[in-house]
Parts: C-alpha cells; sequence; structure tokens
C-alpha cells in the first residue's frame, strides 16, 4: 500500500513538473518573437542622409616669407603654412518647404581639424515630395555654397539615401 | 512576524516547486548551476552551428536558412535549441536576481556577488545581440543600426557607426567583426566575468541535478521541434522592416529607440545598471563579528576549512611552536560571520570542560560555543511538560521562539550549521525528551551550506559526525522559512506523540523491570 502510494506521489510529481517546464517553454515561446512591433507604418518610407565630409579650412594657407623660414630649423622649413582649424559644417534640409533638418556640425578633434560623419534619419509618408538640401562647409562664405533640390518619389519602406561626394556633390539614390 | 511582499512571493513560488520537484530539484534552489547547464547548450549548438554557417554578408543568411529548412531534423532543431537556450537563461539568471534580492542575499558580505553579477548580465544580453546579427536578416538589420546609434550616441563614435548601414557600405569585414565578437571575445569574457562572480565561495558547483538537467533539456528540445525558431526576410540596407517579431528577452531596448532620442536610451539603462550596482549599500548593511581562531585549542585539523562557505579559512603551517603541523587562519574581509566553523570545530564539544568556560578552536564572538552550551542548559531546564522538546534554529528561518511554551523551548543560533553535532546529545543528556533542529528550508541555506552540513553531520557521512550512541529517534531536522510556522508547529507535534509513545514504552519496560 505505501509502496502504491509512492508510486503515485512519483507519478503526480512528474505531472506537476511537466506542467512548470510547459510553463517554462510557453513563456520563452511567447516572448521570444511577442508582441511583434511595428517600425514603419504601410504607407511610410524613410529618408535617410549619410556622408563623411571635412569642412574647408578655417583660414587659407600662407606663404612665409624669407626671413621667417630663416628662423626655422633647417628640416622644419616648408614654404607654406597651413592653419589646421576646418570650418564647421551646417546643413538644413528641407521637405515640402518644411524644414526637417538643420544643424551645424562642428569638426571633431582637439584642434577641430577632422572631418564630420553626418547621420540623420527620419521617417515620410511615401509618395512625391519635393526635395531641398542645403549645405555650408566655409567660414570664409557666406551662405549654403553646396545646394540641391529635385522632386522624389519614394515608394512605401524605401529608404531614400542622401548622399555627398566632394567633386560631384548632393547624391540622391 | 512582517515578512516584506517580495520575500513573501518568492517564498510562495519556492513552496510551490518544492511541492513540484522536491527540494533536491527544485529550480529555484539552481539558478545559478542551471544557468551554467544552459550555457552549455549554448556552447554545444554553437559549435556545431558554426560548421554550416556561412560568416560573409553574401552566405550568412542562405546558410543559415540552409539549416533552419533542409537540415530542420539536426541543424535547424540546434539553432532553435541555441535560441530557446539564450532565451532560458535570461530568465534564470532574472529569477536569480530575484531570489537574492527577496532574500537580502545581496547585501554586507555578498555585495561582491552581487555587483559582479550585474554586469554578467549586461554581457549575456549583448552576447544574445550580437548572435542576431548573425543572421543578417530584417531583425539582424533592425538591430545592427539601432546598435549603431547607441553607440554613435557616444562621445567616441560620433556618428561614424551608423554609416556603416546603409545602402553599399556595409563590408564583410566589419560583420566579420562581428562574428568574431560573437564566437570567441564576448563568451571568454563572461567566462571570465562569471569566474570572478563565484570567486568569494567554496564548494562551488556549477552542474544542476541530472534530473533537472534533462528536464530542463527535453522542454527546451520539446519546443525547438513545436516551434522552431526561423529568420525574417534578408537584410536589404535599401528597404526599411515594417513589422519585426522581436526577442523580448534581449532586445527590448530597441523599440524604446522608436520614441526616445538614443542619449536618453542609454540614460535609462546605465541608471538602471547602476541603482542595481549600489542596491547592496542602501542603506550599507553591517556583517556581525567575525570569526576568532583560538591556537590554544585548535589542533589545524581543517574541518572550519572544508566546511566554509565562502573561502575565509586557509590553513597554514604552525605558528605558535605547538606539537601540530597546522593551524588555521581566518581572513576577516571574507567572513560572512555565520559561524559554520564554530559547528565544524571538534572543540566546540560542550561534554569538555563541564565546568568551566568552554573554549573552542574557532568562534563567534557574539554567540559562542560556550553562550550555546548555556542557552541550551537554561533551556532545558525552563521546560516542565509531559513531554520536552528543544527546538534549534537560526536567524534566517523560522524564529523558533515562536514555539517557547511550557514544554517547547527554542535556541536560536546564526545558522543551524553552527551547532555541533555534540550539543544535540548534550541537550538529551540534560534532559529534554527531543530536539528538534529547524533552520532555512532544506537546500536553500541563507549562508549556503549550514543546513547540508548539519543533515550530512547527522547521517554520518561529514565530519565531526552524530555519534552512534544518540537516540535517533528523539532527534528531527525540518528546516523551513519564516512562513513556514504551520507545517514546523505540525510536525513538532508529530514529533511530540512520537516521543511521548516511546516515553510511555520507557516507562512500562522500567515497572515491569521494577516488579
Amino acid at each position: 500500500m505505501e509502496k502504491m502510494h509512492a508510486h503515485q506521489n512519483r507519478v503526480l510529481r512528474y505531472l506537476l513538473q511537466a506542467i512548470n517546464y510547459t510553463v517554462f517553454m510557453a513563456l520563452i515561446w511567447y516572448f521570444a518573437t511577442s508582441p511583434s512591433v511595428r517600425i514603419l507604418a504601410d504607407d511610410e518610407a524613410v529618408i535617410t542622409m549619410a556622408f563623411a565630409h571635412a569642412g574647408d579650412l578655417r583660414e587659407p594657407c600662407r606663404k612665409l616669407s624669407y626671413e621667417e623660414l630663416a628662423k626655422l630649423p633647417p628640416n622644419m622649413r616648408k614654404p607654406e603654412e597651413c592653419p589646421r582649424e576646418r570650418s564647421p559644417v551646417a546643413i538644413e534640409m528641407v521637405l515640402d518647404g518644411e524644414t526637417i533638418y538643420s544643424r551645424s556640425l562642428n569638426p571633431p578633434g582637439l584642434y577641430q581639424d577632422g572631418g564630420v560623419d553626418v547621420y540623420y534619419s527620419k521617417k515620410i509618408p511615401a509618395g512625391k515630395h519635393y526635395f531641398e538640401i542645403k549645405m555650408n562647409d566655409s567660414v570664409r562664405v557666406d551662405g549654403f555654397n553646396h545646394t540641391h533640390e529635385q522632386e522624389i518619389n519614394v515608394e512605401p519602406a524605401q529608404i531614400l539615401l542622401v548622399d555627398f561626394d566632394s567633386e560631384k556633390g548632393f547624391i540622391i539614390q | 512576524m512582517l515578512v516584506n511582499p517580495v520575500k513573501r512571493a518568492y517564498l510562495a513560488l519556492e513552496s510551490w516547486f518544492n511541492v513540484s520537484f522536491g527540494t533536491e530539484w527544485n529550480p529555484l534552489y539552481h539558478l545559478g548551476t542551471l544557468s551554467f547547464f544552459l550555457f552549455w547548450v549554448i556552447l554545444v549548438s554553437g559549435i556545431y552551428l558554426f560548421i554550416p554557417f556561412h560568416g560573409s554578408l553574401a552566405g550568412a543568411y542562405e546558410s543559415v536558412e540552409y539549416m533552419t529548412h533542409e537540415q530542420w531534423y539536426m541543424a535547424g532543431v540546434m539553432r532553435s535549441l541555441h535560441r530557446y537556450a539564450s532565451d532560458a537563461v535570461v530568465i534564470t539568471v532574472l529569477l536569480h536576481m530575484f531570489k537574492e534580492l527577496a532574500s537580502g542575499r545581496y547585501r554586507g558580505f555578498r555585495w561582491f556577488s552581487w555587483v559582479t553579477g550585474v554586469p554578467s548580465l549586461w554581457m549575456i544580453i549583448t552576447l544574445g545581440i550580437t548572435g542576431y546579427w548573425l543572421v543578417w536578416d530584417e531583425l539582424a538589420q533592425y538591430v545592427a543600426v539601432g546598435s549603431a546609434r547607441l553607440m554613435d550616441a557616444l562621445p567616441i563614435f560620433s556618428g561614424a557607426m551608423t554609416r556603416n548601414f546603409v545602402a553599399g557600405e556595409m563590408t564583410d569585414r566589419f560583420f566579420i567583426l562581428i562574428e568574431f565578437l560573437h564566437l570567441l571575445g564576448q563568451p571568454l569574457l563572461l567566462f571570465f566575468m562569471l569566474w570572478i562572480h563565484v570567486k568569494r565561495m567554496s564548494n562551488v558547483e556549477i552542474n544542476p541535478p541530472f534530473g533537472l538537467a534533462m528536464g530542463t533539456f527535453i522542454a527546451l528540445l520539446g519546443l525547438s521541434f513545436v516551434k522552431p525558431a526561423v529568420s525574417h526576410a534578408p537584410a536589404d540596407l535599401s528597404v526599411m522592416p515594417q513589422v519585426l517579431n522581436i526577442d523580448w528577452f534581449y532586445l527590448n531596448v530597441y523599440p524604446l529607440l522608436e520614441i526616445w532620442p538614443e542619449k536618453q536610451v542609454w540614460i535609462l539603462t546605465t541608471g538602471v545598471t547602476f541603482l542595481l550596482m549600489i542596491l547592496p549599500w542602501l542603506p550599507p548593511k553591517k556583517d556581525g563579528l567575525k570569526a576568532v581562531v583560538d591556537l590554544d585549542h585548535c589542533n589545524g585539523c581543517g574541518l572550519c576549512f572544508d566546511d566554509c562557505p565562502f573561502d575565509a579559512i586557509s590553513v597554514q603551517a604552525r605558528t605558535d611552536g605547538a606539537k601540530f603541523d597546522n593551524e588555521v587562519v581566518v581572513h576577516p574581509s571574507l567572513c560572512a560571520a555565520c559561524g559554520i566553523c564554530a559547528g565544524s570545530c571538534p572543540s566546540s564539544n560542550p561534554f569538555r570542560s563541564a565546568r568551566e568556560e568552554l573554549k573552542t578552536g574557532i568562534d563567534m564572538p557574539q554567540l559562542t560555543a560556550n553562550d550555546m552550551r548555556t542557552k541550551t542548559a537554561e533551556a532545558v531546564a525552563a521546560m516542565d511538560g509531559e513531554v520536552n522538546i528543544v527546538v534549534f534554529g537560526c536567524e534566517h528561518g523560522l524564529n523558533v521562539h515562536r514555539f517557547d511554551s511550557d514544554d517547547t523551548r527554542g535556541v536560536r543560533l546564526i545558522c543551524s550549521g553552527m551547532m555541533p553535532p555534540t550539543l544535540v546529545e548534550y541537550a538529551l543528556k540534560q534532559g529534554a525528551d527531543g530536539v528538534m533542529v529547524t533552520g532555512c528550508r532544506h537546500n536553500d541555506c541563507y549562508y549556503r551550506f549550514g543546513n547540508r552540513w548539519t543533515r550530512l553531520r547527522f547521517e554520518g557521512s561529514r565530519k565531526p559526525i552524530l555519534r552512534g550512541r544518540a537516540d535517533r529517534r528523539r532527534i528531527r531536522v525540518h528546516g523551513g522559512a519564516e512562513t513556514d510556522k504551520k507545517k514546523i508547529e505540525k510536525d513538532l507535534n508529530a514529533f511530540r506523540a512520537q516521543l511521548a509513545e516511546i516515553k510511555q514504552a520507557e516507562t512500562s519496560v522500567t515497572e515491569q523491570r521494577a516488579e
């Protein structure tokens, strides 16, 4: 009788364990994939600006005079002296007449002589838009010295990339 | 007696698992070892997955798809095991933290384990995150961009990292770096951190009971067959994923990036981490007085060294010129002040120097071996019932003074493990009809091994043993938490009834002999 009771207890215990393991696995099952997250609405797209660009030197290079060169040690006599500091890069992005991004990025580094890394991403409604982008990368120039504008047509979920190349200017792809 | 609601909730869960699994297999008593077991499952399945995995941007997704669909019966199952065991680790580690928090085992001398445990959790999370990158599907793309945005918010990257994830910029070199981190760098760092985490403990166990390990493995295997892990659509950096089924165990921070700026997410995560790290000092807890060695009564046997749960005792060559080879030394900064060492010292025998103060080889200043003997004698003398029982308990289990009455007296120790087995004999010799030893719940000692060592000493399998001449019928062990008064009381009454029968039988024998 006692043996049977012990056997019943063991069966009951295994049954309870099975229930516990099922609850444990159900927790994993659910939270491993749920609830799902909506990142983008069906009729939305994304505009992403991403490029690296070094601003113009704050001051132009200057030719050294013979007197100045003579004062320098022979191994350091370079005909031109170039200041290291670069200009901040100011960018403005306009979509359908509304400014969606406007910032001035300071060059990184102890001497503010590095290039800036630009990254900005924004969700926009899919479809046709009028897009403008302007950039100033020199303190010696008033206003924007690089501009681009065009009509764009973005598909739902598309990431429209705004890139910049020093020679080609802004590239929208 | 007031028990805080968090602890009450934990104890209720523990009780339920004790009913289902028994005290030997209760997962709450093996959360650390269970986590280690899950790591082995992750490691073995990970090594298997590494063989067919193609470590390049172009080949990664296809190779994972091949494993999932073409070789579903082996590589597919391994992938699911890899993922679900990783998810299970987060649950076991969080439960481990909750348990330590609820039972107050994170303050005082335990600050080191707590403080080294918190970054280990973050390492596990980041290891899981890099794992999701390697599939290179839409979810990987989402995780990669989100991680890069978080990195770029720190002054060291300043925008350079996210640019890797625009169409045409992502390179194999970056992908291989993540692979290297996930396969080697992060696991090695995690194991190193876990080694530090358990550094202040002795007799560290890393394997759970076989039954618990098998049960967990079978459950994971079942889940892997019922709901195999699958990928999203392949990553495409020119298209933004619209809906993602994210793994909330690892990726719960990323949806926050949809509504908060990166810096705010950093403030939240670092703030929570910082708060967790300083928790042991909110407010600070003062440990009891540390164990003290008395070389005049220590023969350097090393039993206290074997029994110390926190590696606070070492054995060294004798320094006092006594005839013994060794002596023990207590390291106060590691000592938990549990007194288990006093219970293991053969010199703590209360029958020694009966007429003068009992001195032992290693003792607790706040409750000496002599104090234990005196309290026991006083407890026995204070009872005048039919069947008198002394109940020994500890500071972290049920307060045994709640049983104090004409026929029951409690003797509260720091830990049940500080009781030398001879103290039980002493109580019986003084006139008690029975001795009950409580302490924390079985397998869940506040000081790790107190009640386990006591049980083994009583069974005769760990020194110092309860001698053969001690009448086992008069001794009962029943561990219990603060909320277990009714259970222990029930067992105490059953024990009293049993003792009454013994007493009656002995009285009749004595009477028969007298006739």
